[in-house]
This record gives C-alpha cells, sequence and structure tokens, in this order.
C-alpha cells in the first residue's frame, strides 16, 4: 500500500521523501528511487491524484509557449533578431514573426528593433533542445519606450499580477503608471512623472518582498494610499484638463 | 602524545555550533550562509548563462563551476593572500566534484553555473563549510538536486578520533590527521574524501562513522534554513 509522507502544499526540499510505495507517481520536481518518491528541488507539493509535483517557489525563468515576457536584443543577424529574455540561451525572433507589416528586402533592421531596445513579447515555441521563438505579432506586443523595467524572482509574477489582475491594476490605478509585468520576472513601469513611477517601482518590490503574506492586497492598497496621497491630487488635475478639452 | 579532552570543552564527536541561512545575496539567482563554529562561508550562484570560451562547452549537459576564496582578514594569523591560490583552486575543484554527483545540469548544455564561495572568518574546516553553503544556494537556485550534500572533517589528534577539528586542534603539536568528508546523507554516499597524515584502517573507518553521524544534523540545520525562508512567508 503506498504512502503519502508530506501534506499537500507543504514546503519540501530536495531528498526528502514525499511518498512510499508504488502507487504514486514522480510528476515534475520528483524522482522515484525504488520504493520512494523524492523531491528534486525546493517547491510546494501538489497532489494530482496518484502524480505528486513540485511547484517551485525559486529559480530562473524556465521559458512556456505563450508567455508573454519582455526582452532585451542582444543581437541580430540579417534575418533575425536575438533576444535575452532571463534564460540560459537567447530566443530568437525571426523577421517574419517581427512586425505585422512588411519589411522590404534589404531594409535596415535595427530601424525596427536596434541591440538594446526592450521589447514585449510573446513565445511561439519552446523545443527541447532550447530554441525557443518569438513573435512581436500580437495585440500589444511592442517596442518598450521609455520607462523604467524592473526585476522580481519569475515565481512570485503571479503574486504581483494577482487574481484576476486585482494587484497590479491597483497599482496602475493608484499611482497612474502603466505597469506590464512579464512571465519572466521583468516588470515595465512608465509614469506621468518621475514621482509615480519610482512609488510604483516601491509597490512592486514590496509585493516581491512580502509575498508570502496573507491580506497582501490590503496591505498594498494601505501602502499605496499613504504615498499616493500627493499623486492623487495631480491626476484629478490631469482629469480636469482632459474634461476641458 | 595524548589528547585526554578537546581545547574547547567538546565531546569527541560533539559539533561546534551550526548555523544557516538561506537568500543573503540578493543580486545572486541563489545563495546562502553557512557558519560552523567561527568558520563562516557565503556562497552565491549565478547561472546558468553562455559559457565562454566554447572548447569549455559541453552540448550534452551544464558545467558546474566553483570558485572557493578565503578573504584576506579571514584568518587569525597573517593575512590571506588575494587571488588565485594553488590550494584555493583545488578546493574549488574537489567542491565541482563533490556537489556534481547531486546535481541536475542535464536541462542546461554548454552553459555554466558559477558558485562563489567566500570564507569570511576561517577557523579550520572551510572547504566543508564551503560546500554546506554552495549545496543550500544550489538548491535556493532552484536546481534539480538528488540531495543536498553535506560536509564535516574528521580526524585523529594525538590518538583520539574526532569530530570537527578547528585550527587549533589541527596544529597539534602531537600531530592530528584531518579527514575532510562530503556525503550525501540520504544514501550515505561519500563525495569528497581527503586524507592528510596517516592513520590506520580502525581509526579511518571511526572517522566515517563520526562523519556520517555529524551529517544528519547538518542535514537538519540546512533543512530549516531553507524551509524558513519559505514558511516564514505563508504565515
Amino acid at each position: 500500500m503506498s504512502k503519502l509522507l508530506v501534506e499537500a502544499k507543504a514546503v519540501v526540499i530536495p531528498g526528502e521523501i514525499l511518498a512510499e510505495g508504488m502507487d504514486h507517481l514522480p510528476g515534475k520536481g520528483a524522482f522515484r528511487e525504488g520504493e520512494k518518491v523524492i523531491a528534486s528541488r525546493v517547491g510546494l507539493v501538489y497532489v494530482n491524484g496518484s502524480i505528486i509535483n513540485i511547484v517551485p517557489l525559486s529559480g530562473r525563468y524556465i521559458p512556456k509557449k505563450d508567455d508573454t515576457v519582455i526582452g532585451y536584443v542582444r543581437d541580430m543577424t540579417y534575418s533575425s533578431w536575438f533576444i535575452n529574455i532571463g534564460y540560459a540561451y537567447d530566443a530568437s525572433l525571426s523577421l517574419k514573426d517581427a512586425s505585422s507589416s512588411y519589411i522590404e528586402r534589404g531594409a535596415s533592421l535595427s530601424d525596427f528593433y536596434a541591440v538594446s531596445d526592450a521589447i514585449l513579447t510573446r513565445i511561439t515555441n519552446v523545443t527541447k533542445d532550447n530554441n525557443i521563438d518569438l513573435t512581436m505579432v500580437g495585440p500589444g506586443l511592442r517596442k518598450l519606450r521609455g520607462g523604467k523595467i524592473v526585476e522580481i524572482t519569475p515565481a512570485k509574477v503571479p503574486r504581483l499580477v494577482g487574481k484576476q489582475g486585482s494587484m497590479i491594476s491597483m497599482i496602475k490605478d493608484m499611482t497612474g503608471c502603466s505597469v506590464f509585468a512579464g512571465q519572466n520576472g521583468r516588470i515595465w513601469i512608465k509614469g506621468k512623472t518621475s514621482e509615480a513611477e519610482r512609488i510604483a517601482t516601491e509597490a512592486v518590490n514590496l509585493v516581491e518582498e512580502k509575498a508570502h503574506i496573507r491580506g497582501l492586497t490590503d496591505y498594498m492598497k494601505k501602502f499605496l494610499e499613504g504615498k499616493c496621497k500627493d499623486l492623487k491630487v495631480e491626476k484629478k488635475v490631469s482629469n480636469n484638463e482632459e474634461t476641458k478639452k | 602524545m595524548k589528547y585526554e579532552k578537546r581545547y574547547d570543552g567538546r565531546k569527541f564527536e560533539e559539533m561546534r555550533p551550526m548555523s544557516a541561512e538561506v537568500g543573503v545575496v540578493k543580486n545572486a539567482v541563489g545563495s546562502a550562509s553557512f557558519t560552523i563554529g567561527k568558520t563562516i562561508a557565503i556562497a552565491a550562484v549565478y547561472g546558468p548563462k553562455d559559457l565562454f570560451p566554447k572548447f569549455l562547452q559541453n552540448p550534452k549537459s551544464g558545467v558546474l563551476r566553483c570558485h572557493y576564496n578565503m578573504m584576506a582578514f579571514s584568518g587569525a594569523g597573517d593575512r590571506v593572500r588575494p587571488g588565485t591560490s594553488r590550494r584555493s583552486k583545488e578546493i574549488s575543484m574537489v567542491m565541482e566534484k563533490s556537489l556534481l554527483p547531486v546535481l541536475d545540469l542535464q536541462d542546461f548544455p554548454k552553459s555554466v553555473v558559477d558558485v562563489h564561495v567566500e570564507l569570511i572568518q576561517t577557523d579550520a574546516g572551510t572547504r566543508c563549510a564551503a560546500i554546506c553553503a554552495a549545496s543550500l544556494a544550489l538548491a535556493d537556485a532552484g536546481f534539480e538536486m538528488k540531495d543536498l550534500v553535506c560536509a564535516i572533517s574528521a580526524g585523529l589528534i594525538g590518538d583520539k578520533v574526532v569530530l570537527d577539528l578547528d585550527k587549533q586542534e589541527e596544529d597539534f603539536e602531537g600531530g592530528a590527521v584531518d579527514i575532510p568528508m562530503a556525503i550525501i546523507p540520504r544514501t550515505g554516499e561519500v563525495t569528497l574524501l581527503q586524507l592528510d597524515g596517516e592513520i590506520s584502517k580502525e581509526d579511518l573507518k571511526k572517522c566515517v562513522d563520526f562523519a556520517i553521524k555529524g551529517c544528519d544534523q547538518i542535514l537538519e540545520v540546512q533543512k530549516n534554513a531553507l524551509k524558513a525562508k519559505y514558511t516564514e512567508a505563508k504565515k
């Protein structure tokens, strides 16, 4: 008879025995050794039927298909760009996926994306051999102009976004900044004033630091209300201006 | 020469007090500090990233590269000359060999994972502390590992087999034998064993037994440090 030795959602470390017996199967982040199922990385235990998965709590970004990420142009060839997306290997953006408009033969590629540009892009394919394909064709995908990019642990991005985007839209609304969270942990922040950007950055870093506490949304709300007192006035003024126009 | 009682009053199979903390270097992908007695090691993991020069790349797996360094002010005696030495190169190499059996870098071919270990204060047992810290830092960085690695030295002082020698004991007038060992605690496999001096077969076996027992305590400290980072978070 198979026996599960850990509770669901418990934190486990590499080498920790998760279950004994053949009824349980090792999923992601676990392996079998004889009768035992053993964890191979730090993470939370999720049991799905007979499969035991470990959801990692730390580590670098692992690219997945359909992830929207923020990348830096690192290099280019005559027909493609190489983009650093925060993984061990560069992703490639080919000419045909680079723009929805037609790119003429012989056009200068740096007019589209030059080295060191930041782009918001989507992963279309990840192969076993670490070839990662990107596309710039899709809603919202573009070259990022202005603003700043903050890096947080990729595992904490879901916390920053919140349920149905609750956390990130709160930061957006209260600071008046545009905030975009790439799945690879890079967060793009652009505000009307540098003060607004500074507060939004502080808020993002605070979410990362306090990602584990319960009631984080309320905590963040208080934090932002305290910080955004002066900003709000500014927002109202700009609203009035808009109505005048 | 007889060694009746340990200088710091410990029992012969007793280790110095240990502590560990994970996530001490914020810039790193994973990091940890490991303290045993007066020896303090800080490990930081960077990567996986491109490996150059290209001939060093392994197309089947990632490469682990350790850097061991004692800080200039770390010892009790003379200033440690900064930079690479024969000794630090050797220790970097044995660290790699002791960690690789548990580490799986097959997902990252042609890349390198750098583990930097700095010893900010030393009182013997530095390579063991470095391995303990490095294995914690690698786990914190989220790499696939079969197990953590625990390392401790055992040895012979005068006529007594002891666990976890400090500097004063290593320099014992009557002669001391120091055997640093790295052990995979779950399986009891030994991934590092260096022997400096002369020892009988029986005493060596006793040393290995001591070290394997000591590793259980180290594992407990490592486990608590890793879990503390995240359980604290859950509250």
